[in-house]
């Protein structure tokens, strides 16, 4: 199962990558004729025997309805490793289209990939830095105790209870509506930091308290480490909890981005990510006439599902290590 | 429960509301333009923008708005939206509510499904029907409001099962509740059968009491605890998740609110929606935390 999900995640990061090559088209340019049209089918067979994997080419019949059918008189073979794509047709037979297209011809693949790289992105970075300011103020304030101690923790209460969402949809309006994607994704990801840090915080700080009273530590006292140091001593021990920390943030940043830019308050427009694609799903006669908008719901369920494989949530679904159970002795297997 | 710790915890729960609310004020105030910029690119007059502007009271230097505010919200009085001409109090309160519906009926869905098959599933752990919940269950865990509430909606349109009229509180509340329900299937699982292999349920076990009591009342008993500890999570997560739900389905909560009112630049609005939320989200932590406390001697001291 985690192997699995590993290989999933890493898939992921692959294709979101490299997302500029593997993309068959370009994520924003318009294909007039495309207006939701569905995705194209892979052949490998058609009347005249097998052939390499190949496409038909999509007729528009009728514009009102949006009818598309394939145009099966000729074989579209793929090109792979062509124009500086892994794979693509040749440009007179239309746009290559795995995903089908939206509702102004775009190419959804595309789309989806370029996505992944914000939603992926931000959530990772996100979750980095989270780590990375929940490391920092745990380990203190589990070092040096006392008064600072106090005041790191109260604040790590106070955050964990605050209405987070409203908070980052305030915070996210102080700036004007039509920003810099980049300015988006540095934003956001510094938001989701500073909502994040306090569970990390606290896990940190309760193992630096503890291994601060061990053998180890009194004997780098003893030989003159400064706090520091002693901390640089200390902060290994929470290596693990904040390796699990990491891949317990991430799905629940990457769905805290998606349901902003849902909303609207993330990256929308030319550029969006998982999120801001599944605006245009939104409605029902999209979601009748065009399903495959429902792409990045999938994308979604599918890399949280991993990440919640990887972080074992729930991996008792064998029973495991046999103990014995009150169940043994008041109902005896038949 | 513990009286002064309560009346401390209350106290704290306000001074938290009040301080966010501010806090949302003041971010709101930095965003560009303010509640009369529509009027001013639509082409109202100035003379009736500088009257709105003094209603407002935009005239005034921004520390005595700002004390304005603190004291009005002292006073229950959150001022009047620009947006909708009325009072932010009774709007907040009617969207409001019904957001705390939404969550209310997601968390009761969430609880009789969720433990009562977690029970299930944890004390019969080889039965191929509790493989099946829990593969379902990591399953419908992997579907965050936002998947969940556009899948409900999916199903409704392609089968026509569901009904997808707006105002219906169906569908929301289970793309809320269902992955809540999850979660705490997978919690009342794991702890039916720490509970079930703890030394005291075996003697009971072998000093015959019927299995059936032995799970759902002794085992049921001790699994309360972990199980009520993540409540006052369950409450945070459903009210960030109804956010989501609220868009797709178009359930006019507090989120709808929050959005339109940070787009008309509406700053009491915002501030009061904050206000609401952080009044809606401390009395479920309270609530959740007076659970815990009835369920575990032991946090009523030391929390």
């Amino acid at each position: 199962m985690r192997r699995l999900a590993a290989w999933v995640l890493g898939g992921c990061a692959v294709l979101a990558a490299a997302a500029p090559w593997i993309a068959p088209n370009d994520p924003v340019s318009l294909f007039a004729d495309r207006a939701f049209a569905p995705p194209m089918a892979w052949h490998l067979r058609d009347a005249e025997g097998w052939h390499a994997p190949f496409v038909y080419r999509q007729q528009l019949t009728d514009r009102i309805s949006r009818t598309y059918v394939e145009d099966r008189q000729q074989r579209v073979p793929l090109r792979w490793f062509s124009a500086g794509r892994v794979v693509a047709i040749d440009p007179g037979a239309g746009p290559l289209l795995w995903c089908g297209a939206d509702a102004l011809g775009r190419d959804l693949c595309a789309r989806l990939l370029h996505g992944a790289r914000l939603s992926l992105g931000v959530a990772l970075l996100g979750a980095c830095g989270a780590l990375l300011l929940g490391a920092i103020l745990g380990a203190a304030a589990g070092a040096a105790g006392g008064r600072f101690d106090t005041v790191v923790m109260t604040v790590a209460d106070f955050v964990l209870v605050l209405p987070i969402v409203y908070l980052v949809i305030v915070l996210r309006a102080t700036r004007p509506l039509v920003i810099d994607t980049a300015e988006v994704f540095v934003m956001m990801s510094i938001l989701f930091a500073i909502a994040a840090w306090p569970d990390v915080a606290r896990g940190v700080r309760a193992i630096v308290a503890t291994e601060r009273t061990r053998d180890y530590a009194e004997a780098a006292r003893a030989a003159g480490a400064g706090p520091v140091r002693l901390i640089g001593h200390l902060v290994p021990a929470a290596y693990g909890f904040l390796r699990v920390e990491l891949v317990l943030l991430m799905p629940a940043l990457l769905v805290a981005e998606s349901t902003l830019s849902f909303v609207g308050f993330g990256f929308d427009g030319a550029s969006p990510s998982w999120g801001g694609l599944l605006k245009d799903s939104e409605t029902l006669t999209a979601m009748y006439s065009a399903p495959w908008l429902l792409l990045p719901a999938v994308a979604l369920f599918v890399v949280v599902l991993a990440l919640q494989a990887l972080s074992g949530a729930g991996a008792t679904i064998s029973p495991g290590v046999r103990r014995a159970s009150a169940v043994d002795i008041a109902a005896p297997r038949r | 429960m513990n009286l002064a710790l309560a009346i401390r915890r209350v106290i704290a729960a306000l001074l938290l509301v009040i301080t966010v609310s501010a806090a949302a004020f003041v971010l709101a105030r930095l965003a560009p333009g303010d509640e009369t910029t529509s009027d001013f690119i639509a082409g109202v007059d100035p003379a009736t923008i500088a009257r709105k502007r003094e209603r407002l009271g935009l005239d005034r230097p921004f520390a005595v708005q700002l004390a304005t505010y603190v004291w009005g919200i002292l006073r229950l009085d959150l001022g009047e939206s620009a947006r909708f001409e009325r009072p932010v109090a009774s709007l907040v309160a009617e969207r409001g509510a019904n957001t705390a519906r939404l969550a209310f009926a997601a968390l009761l869905l969430a609880t009789v499904l969720g433990l009562p098959l977690g029970v299930l599933t944890g004390a019969h752990a080889r039965w191929w029907g509790s493989r099946l919940i829990a593969v379902m269950s990591i399953a419908v865990l992997a579907c965050p409001p936002l998947v969940a509430a556009l899948g409900l909606l999916y199903l409704a349109v392609s089968t026509g099962w569901l009904s997808a009229a707006p105002g219906h509180l169906f569908v929301p509340a289970l793309a809320l509740g269902l992955p809540v329900a999850a979660s705490l299937e997978r919690l009342q699982s794991q702890a039916t059968r720490d509970a079930m292999a703890a030394p005291d349920l075996l003697a009971a076990a072998a000093r015959g009491i019927p299995p059936r009591r032995l799970v759902w009342v002794h085992a049921a008993r001790q699994s309360l605890r972990p199980v009520l500890g993540v409540y006052g999570i369950v409450i945070g997560s459903l009210f960030s998740g109804s956010l989501a739900v609220e868009f797709v389905t178009s359930w006019p909560g507090l989120g709808r609110l929050m959005y339109d009112a940070v787009r008309a630049g509406d700053v009491r609005l915002v501030a009061g929606c904050v206000f609401a939320g952080g009044v809606c989200l401390a009395v479920g932590n309270l609530v959740a935390d007076g659970l815990r406390a009835w369920a575990d001697p032991r946090v009523r001291e030391t929390a």
